[in-house]
């Protein structure tokens, strides 16, 4: 869980270009100004070719995945 | 009649809004009720105007075909022609309403909110696309398409959203909050659409004044008109949120403090946003999904701006085929891949400093380019 965790954030300050991320796993990625859409859909494709996790454009909910730490647990959920 | 236009509609709407209240005051649900009344209310919107009301009737049942269609065929596999097909079925409609007026022998088709109702069904094919959507009945698709508060103009709500919010039965506490909150609403309705856009309307927009063309008229027009675009909208909103809130649903907000906005990004994130996310979620990152993972092209920032351009150009067009929309869609795309790339030289040398007097410089810049989208967008610089 903890390596997965660390992958997560590794690709969340690669496509943030924010190292904020792994400071603060808690902080608003998207009312921050962190991450913009185009910013999203490199995550997107990010976590799929990394994590081998598809996930789609409709599924990923801003407010579902606000920070961060949520989104390490949603895709713990999907793993 | 037009919804939210006269005092004769917001009367019938007090009366039939009053089972609503007694029930969401005793923590029933109303469900049933609130279906009933989308009826009645679509009869009182098309009474008059036959040819609209077989125009909308033609208009849902195409969309139920195509929705029904696709469901079966999505879940036995997912084949991309298919689901374009069905998202150009589902726009259909809309499109030959938008150039109807090229063409004397369309005259008749069309009805008020066929663009908004558009924007719903798409989003449904896309969930099913995606797989999020499994199952859609034929009575929660009408209740979800149909639903009044929002029929002629929005917000754009999503089917899911809407979903939660129609299966949960508000608590009495928590309907004595929504009802508090609707009212208030759509008081500042009043406030916004029939004084102040009303004001500005009567007394600035139509004065003997701003009818020449001077330099000086078409500043104060420009500002003017985006002062009564904003509350004209906004105050329509506010009622669409607050009659909605009443029948227990929680219709997404449409507009932020747009003119405050420190950037175009910004300001996308405030101005009309129901149909700005649509556009962003459906068109920019869906194009530029696509595109990344095919890797058809290879520079990312080159998708990005095809990406905002298609996301405004469609958007500029959506509002009708003509040059000055076109112009604003333009306009906008310019606006936004100008100041990406602002952005990102930002991020690195820093020039830009981040303080309280650039803040307010930043919001001064943004909103006098937005007004001036605003006057192109107006179609006065074109007659």
């Amino acid at each position: 869980m903890a390596d997965f965790k660390e992958q997560v954030l590794d690709i969340l300050e690669e496509v943030c270009e924010n190292d904020i991320v792994k400071e603060n796993p808690d902080v608003k990625i998207f009312e921050e100004g962190i991450l913009d859409s185009f910013g999203t859909v490199n995550l997107l494709v990010e976590i799929e070719d990394k994590l081998g996790i598809p996930v789609s454009i409709s599924e990923f909910d801003r407010e579902e995945w606000a920070t961060p730490n949520l989104i390490i647990n949603k895709l713990a959920e999907m793993k | 009649m037009i919804p939210y236009a006269t005092f004769l509609y917001f009367f019938i709407l007090a009366i039939l809004l009053i089972p609503s209240i007694i029930a969401g005051l005793n923590g029933k649900s109303f469900k049933t009720y609130n279906a009933v009344i989308t009826i009645v209310f679509l009869a009182l919107i098309f009474y008059n105007k036959p040819p609209q009301a077989i125009s909308l009737i033609i208009f849902v049942i195409w969309q139920i075909i195509v929705i029904k269609a696709y469901l079966p065929i999505r879940k036995k596999n997912n084949p991309t022609s298919i689901f374009y097909l069905a998202v150009a079925l589902s726009i259909i409609p809309l499109v030959i309403v938008k150039f109807a007026p090229y063409f004397k022998s369309l005259s008749m088709v069309g009805f008020l909110g066929i663009s908004y109702l558009t924007f719903k069904a798409v989003q449904m094919i896309i969930d099913i696309r995606d797989g999020q959507l499994k199952e859609v009945s034929v009575y929660r698709f009408l209740r979800f398409l149909l639903f009044f508060p929002t029929f002629t103009s929005g917000p754009i709500d999503r089917y899911r959203r809407f979903e939660k919010d129609i299966n949960h039965t508000p608590t009495q506490e928590e309907y004595r909050e929504l009802l508090y909150r609707g009212i208030n609403r759509i008081i500042q309705g009043f406030l916004y659409k029939f004084i102040i856009g009303y004001l500005i309307n009567q007394h600035i927009l139509m004065s003997e004044y701003l009818k020449h063309d001077t330099f000086l008229s078409i500043v104060i027009y420009m500002y003017a008109y985006s002062m009564y675009l904003f509350f004209d909208f906004a105050g329509y909103s506010n009622f669409a949120i607050g009659v909605s809130y009443i029948l227990g649903i929680k219709s997404p907000e449409n507009f932020n403090k747009p003119f405050i906005s420190r950037n175009i990004k910004d300001f996308w994130n405030r101005w009309h946003m129901t149909l700005s996310f649509w556009f962003r979620d459906y068109i920019f990152m869906r194009f530029v999904f696509t595109m990344t993972k095919k890797k058809v092209i290879k520079n990312r920032y080159t998708i990005s701006y095809i990406g905002i351009f298609l996301n405004f150009f469609v958007m500029g067009l959506w509002h009708g085929p003509y040059l000055h929309y076109i112009v604003y869609g333009l306009l906008h795309t310019l606006y936004f891949i100008s100041f990406d790339i602002f952005e990102r030289k930002n991020k690195k040398h820093k020039f830009w400093p981040d303080n309280k007097f650039m803040h307010v410089v930043s919001v001064v810049i943004t909103f006098n380019f937005v007004c001036f989208s605003f006057l192109i967008f107006s179609g006065r610089l074109f007659t």
